[in-house]
């Protein structure tokens, strides 16, 4: 939740109503309602199955729809080895979601390349996506992708985003 | 199939004076008339139900598929070229990244070849080889699981995943007590196993092996009687036996269409002909068929693992051969042969005779070989890796077209295949 | 039984004669080798129809770089009804490039033969669709060829992949194979500019 600045209450004046700042109310609503996309491409994609399968329960964080649709999500996990061929359609995958989107480049391979190192493979997705936030691991391990779910999260609640919607206008 | 109903249209020019009047036809005279295009339908490579980087252009005639062309290498990475460049112990973590649902099984097959190459596969200590079949066994149950979960998630129970992962995640924990990873364990090496079982695993596996009985038994419940399962299922991409021979399937695909090739029995290696097992064969070759033989594989794998539990032999999980398998650490510090095997071993691998070699195993997904082509030195001069999922697609081209769009999911699930082995 | 796969090749070798070489054995394995390239469609054809081999599990390229004739193409060859499987290997050299395709006697040829001309280079006359398959339409190498480096080649085709080549860092740290003798092996050799 926000910090003390951001929520002014107090029981007694307001009641069941909590005054706060547009920013901090839309990052929260943002933060915790992250739909993600998941680009399953390798054995990453395995551990997504299991963030969200019951034991390690992505759904508890907001982010159980995985919807497979871009227009509908928010987050892409890229998980998985980007190889050259795939590269064009991550990039018009992205192109499809509608702002605001994030990305969360999962694994070795989607962050640098891992150990693949050769002529068929992007070495990292960074270099068609701006990624937000690494995981590193091959594959990581279910709390590790959480943990940058819940990084993301933070960044997100950190976004000023009245200033970006009055921008857009 | 019902036909149609006749609709009769009124044509509205009848209703002015003079206009003769239309003879009343059904639509599907007028229908006949129209020539129609068929639409092309990309399933591209991002798809839920393609298990992977799949992409199959297909040309539809209303719902019939007329023609399919699935298209791979999505997820090509090269690994053929990198095993040129890499010593054989090196190449092992990339062989759990074939079948990534499989890892232990594929770890296996390959150090199984370079042994065979090597011609040391006589000389596996007997509690090595236990251990072994006891990895892709275990490999085989959690492969099948995750692809009878993913099969019936596609074709709609969605019920039947999360719990066959549960499972998974027991399997998982097993794994990771014993290789330090939950998948991609890199476990075995050339002439033996990284490191023993730790105590207490085996106690584990018996009450994994309890529990997963029960599993499969609610999943059979869930699933083998549903009428709505069976009637997706059910005479829907039907492969018949000359098919599958010609066109090179393997594992449970060519044994659901009735053909008993089962390299276990077959071209048996470590232990398999000590071990009691059936194997299972459907009839029909339909998906129905190849979910069952999934489901009995399952049911098999639970009673080899038991028998190897049983016997599990006391002794070494190596080779004694200080030029193959690294010497214990306390050694090479303080005698001089096992400093130089281990310098040697780690610099320039594990040193290979020239020849030729190709050795096939029984993954979960079909026959997985290596072919290993050597000019004799610590690296292979071509490594070739023969991967079902490659071959058990290339069928798709003759299978899909006549069946419905719906469908898809359903022969997909069934055919059971992993993009990363395909495309390597 | 399975009848032991030596049989089957003196079957074979016995029809074609001088065509096919000496089998070898090797850790239980028999390997033919056939002379004349052109004439593989027809021993699979035989050995198909004749002698009942009807499951064909692999075909396998490897290049030779330096040497002629550069290509060796293999087939593994299994009979189901026999039990056994045997391989069948066949030089190319490198002026040629072309087999004759064996799609009409096992269908699951046809997608290991495109691999084969997609990673290596080379073309199978009468293939009914020979296109890249591991790779996309028009990139310009054969990444499998031992001349090809690792890292890959920059490519770019607008609108369907572009290729960087992968940062290496002087590596890949690991010997070369089949030289003679240790100090050839070392990657340090390499350094000193000598195409591995």
């Amino acid at each position: 939740m926000g910090s003390q600045s951001d929520y002014g209450y107090d029981s007694k004046i307001e009641g069941d109503v909590v005054v706060t700042r547009v920013d901090a109310a839309i990052n929260w609503f943002r933060k915790n309602s992250l739909w993600p996309m998941p680009m399953g491409l390798a054995c990453c994609a395995i551990e997504l199955m299991a963030t969200g399968a019951s034991r390690f329960d992505i759904s508890r964080f907001g982010a159980e729809v995985m919807r497979f649709s871009p227009r509908q999500s928010d987050v892409m996990i890229v998980a998985g080895t980007v190889t050259y061929k795939m590269a064009l359609s991550v990039r018009r995958i992205y192109d499809q979601m509608a702002e605001p989107k994030w990305v969360i480049a999962m694994g070795a391979c989607a962050s640098t390349g891992g150990m693949y190192r050769s002529y068929a493979v992007l070495q990292g997705v960074d270099n068609i996506l701006p990624v937000d936030v690494y995981v590193a691991g091959c594959p990581p391990r279910p709390e590790a992708l959480l943990d940058a779910l819940l990084t993301l999260q933070k960044k997100v609640s950190r976004e000023p985003a009245l200033a970006r919607l009055k921008q857009s206008r | 199939m019902s036909t149609p109903q006749e609709i009769h249209f009124r044509d509205p020019a009848s209703r002015l004076p003079g206009q003769p009047a239309m003879a009343q036809g059904s639509v599907l005279d007028a229908l006949g008339e129209i020539e129609g295009e068929t639409m092309v339908l990309n399933m591209g490579p991002s798809h839920p139900a393609t298990h992977g980087v799949l992409r199959i252009v297909l040309e539809l005639d209303g719902e019939r598929i007329s023609k399919a062309t699935p298209e791979v290498g999505y997820l090509h990475r090269g690994d053929e070229k990198i095993a040129e460049n890499m010593t054989y112990t090196q190449f092992i973590p990339y062989t759990d990244r074939l079948d990534y649902l499989s890892p232990l099984a594929n770890n296996v097959a390959y150090v199984l070849a370079v042994e065979k190459l090597m011609g040391i596969d006589g000389q596996l200590p007997p509690r090595c080889q236990y251990i072994r079949v006891i990895c892709c066994e275990l490999a085989r149950i959690s492969s099948h699981l995750l692809g009878i979960g993913c099969f019936a998630m596609d074709v709609g129970a969605m019920t039947v995943f999360l719990h066959t992962f549960t499972e998974r995640e027991k399997i998982y924990d097993l794994c990771e007590k014993l290789t330090g990873a939950r998948f991609t364990t890199s476990y075995t090496r050339i002439g033996g196993l990284a490191r023993d079982l730790p105590p207490g695993w085996v106690e584990q596996c018996r009450k994994f092996l309890g529990e997963v009985v029960v599993n499969i038994d609610e999943t059979e419940k869930l699933l083998t009687r549903n009428r709505i399962f069976i009637d997706r299922t059910k005479d829907v991409g039907v492969i018949p036996r000359e098919m599958a021979i010609d066109y090179g399937l393997s594992g449970p695909n060519l044994r659901g269409s009735g053909v008993d090739r089962d390299l276990r029995k077959t071209r048996p290696y470590l232990i398999y002909p000590e071990l009691d097992f059936e194997v299972a064969l459907g009839s029909v070759g339909d998906c129905y068929d190849r979910y069952l033989v999934r489901m009995e594989e399952m049911r098999q794998s639970v009673r080899i693992i038991h028998q190897c539990l049983d016997r599990l032999p006391e002794g070494p999980i190596n080779v004694p051969d200080g030029k193959t398998v690294l010497p214990p650490k306390h050694k090479v510090l303080t005698s001089m042969e096992e400093l130089i095997h281990q310098f040697m071993l780690v610099t320039q691998g594990v040193n290979v005779p020239p020849g030729e070699i190709y050795f096939g195993a029984d993954n979960p997904k079909g026959e997985l070989g290596f072919y290993i082509y050597s000019r004799g030195g610590g690296t292979p001069y071509r490594l070739k890796i023969r991967s079902p999922s490659f071959v058990n697609l290339s069928v798709l081209s003759r299978l899909l077209p006549g069946h419905l769009v719906a469908d898809i999911t359903a022969i997909l699930g069934s055919l059971d295949f992993v993009m990363g082995e395909c495309d390597r | 039984m399975p009848t032991p796969p030596i049989e089957l090749v003196r079957q074979i070798k016995s029809r074609f004669g001088d065509l096919i070489s000496e089998p070898i054995e090797f850790r239980g394995e028999v390997t033919i080798t056939l002379k004349d390239y052109a004439r593989v469609a027809e021993v699979c054809a035989f050995a198909k129809e004749q002698l009942g081999c009807d499951y064909l599990i692999d075909i396998t390229s490897v290049d030779h770089y330096g040497d002629d004739p550069r290509w060796t193409v293999v087939y593994e060859i299994s009979s189901l009804a026999h039990g056994c499987q045997f391989r069948l290997k066949t030089d190319i050299p490198e002026e040629i490039s072309e087999l004759p395709t064996v799609t009409h006697v096992w269908r699951t040829a046809d997608w290991h033969e495109r691999e084969i001309y997609d990673m290596m280079g080379i073309r199978f006359a009468g293939h009914p669709d020979l296109r890249r398959i591991l790779m996309w339409e028009g990139y310009p190498y054969h990444p499998l060829r031992k001349d090809f480096p690792l890292a890959g080649r920059p490519t770019d085709l607008p609108e369907v992949a572009f290729t960087r080549p992968a940062p290496l860092e002087g590596g890949p740290f690991v010997t070369t194979p089949g030289q003679p003798n240790a100090t050839e092996r070392e990657p340090r050799a390499r350094e000193t500019g000598r195409e591995s």
